[in-house]
């Protein structure tokens, strides 16, 4: 076929097909963002890593059993439990073409969201008050650099919920917007798989 | 694509491409993270068990199987999602992050044992 493309006697040389055919808009969306999840997953991997071989120097500072609090993380951790089910009724809104329920939804999991980064903000600077901030050992370095990568994403997933809460009450439940509605619940369920493992490996272990 | 995947999307056109969730696997998924958190945060709290090898093996075997919970409830994960592409992706970084973590964990601790009595930093020489 390829050669047939090269002797052909047209002006410009095509190297593609005009139109896919077998690829309608969007069908691969979800697998590509699967991928960027695939690829975010190596960056906290990476950094799991790091906070495995740093974790144990503390510096003669403060060691995990002096510095966390429990009962704060557990409450921590329904939040983002109680939001990833929420989006999940999200979701099942979208399925019987809801939009109001869709937004609602939406919104209940941007509260428990943000409910679980002020708790993650008020531990942080509880810590950072204490003295036990990042530059004081390793432990605490790549604990920061872990924890707080993972708040980060949490910040920027919040950003687009509302955006797209935004685009949906501007668009309704177009074939794009559901789209991003289910890129956006990947990515928001990722967020609680890579929790699972900064409570079990980070606080957990640390006070076992 | 199996014929049912392909009659299911057909509905739907261009915005479905995962497979979805009910409801009931919804709140399947729910309940047994509920569990599968509160067992080890309740173990640690209330001191754990004498052994602490013993805690840390029951701590790590909840979070990993509320991953796969996770996995397979919320994010929706099956052989068959975008013709066994999806799967075929996790395999793939599952392999990779385990060469990086396994593989930094294992070269940082042998430089740890290798370093002079004495020299700062080790975690193994200064317990």
């Amino acid at each position: 076929m390829s050669t047939e493309v090269l002797t052909a006697p047209t002006d410009e040389r095509v190297f593609h097909l005009e139109q896919e055919p077998e690829h309608p808009e969007g069908t691969s969306t979800a697998l590509g963002f699967w991928i960027y999840l695939m690829s975010d997953c190596l960056i906290f991997a990476t950094l799991f890593a790091t906070f495995a071989v740093l974790g144990g120097n503390y510096a003669g500072g403060p060691t995990p059993k002096e510095i966390f609090e429990l009962p704060l993380v557990a409450v921590n951790t329904a939040m983002l439990l109680l939001s990833s089910i929420t989006y999940g009724f999200a979701m099942l809104s979208m399925q019987d073409k809801d939009l109001s329920g869709v937004i609602r939804w939406l919104l209940i999991t941007a509260c428990f969201g943000a409910a679980f980064l002020c708790i993650e903000l008020y531990e942080f600077y509880h810590l950072i008050h204490e003295g036990a901030g990042p530059q004081r050992s390793a432990f605490l370095s790549s604990f920061f650099a872990l924890v707080g990568t993972h708040g980060l994403h949490v910040t920027f997933g919040l950003i687009w919920l509302f955006t797209l809460v935004v685009q949906l009450r501007k668009h309704g439940l177009s074939p794009a917007n559901e789209r991003r509605v289910e890129c956006l619940s990947m990515f928001w369920h990722f967020l609680d798989v890579i929790w699972i493992g900064v409570f079990t490996f980070v606080y957990l272990f640390g006070m076992i | 694509m199996s014929a049912s995947d392909l009659s299911h999307d057909h509905g739907h056109e261009l915005g479905a491409q995962m497979p979805h969730g009910s409801k009931k696997s919804y709140v399947t998924g729910f309940v047994l993270s509920v569990i599968l958190t509160v067992i080890p945060f309740g173990v640690v709290m209330a001191g754990g068990f004498a052994s602490a090898q013993m805690t840390g093996i029951l701590v790590l075997a909840c979070a990993v199987v509320q991953m796969v919970v996770h996995i397979i409830y919320f994010l929706h994960m099956s052989p068959k999602a975008q013709q066994g592409w999806v799967l075929s992706a996790m395999a793939f970084t599952i392999i990779v992050l385990v060469i990086a973590v396994v593989g930094t964990i294992w070269v940082m601790l042998n430089m740890d044992s290798y370093m002079m009595p004495g020299m700062d930093g080790g975690r193994l020489s200064d317990g």
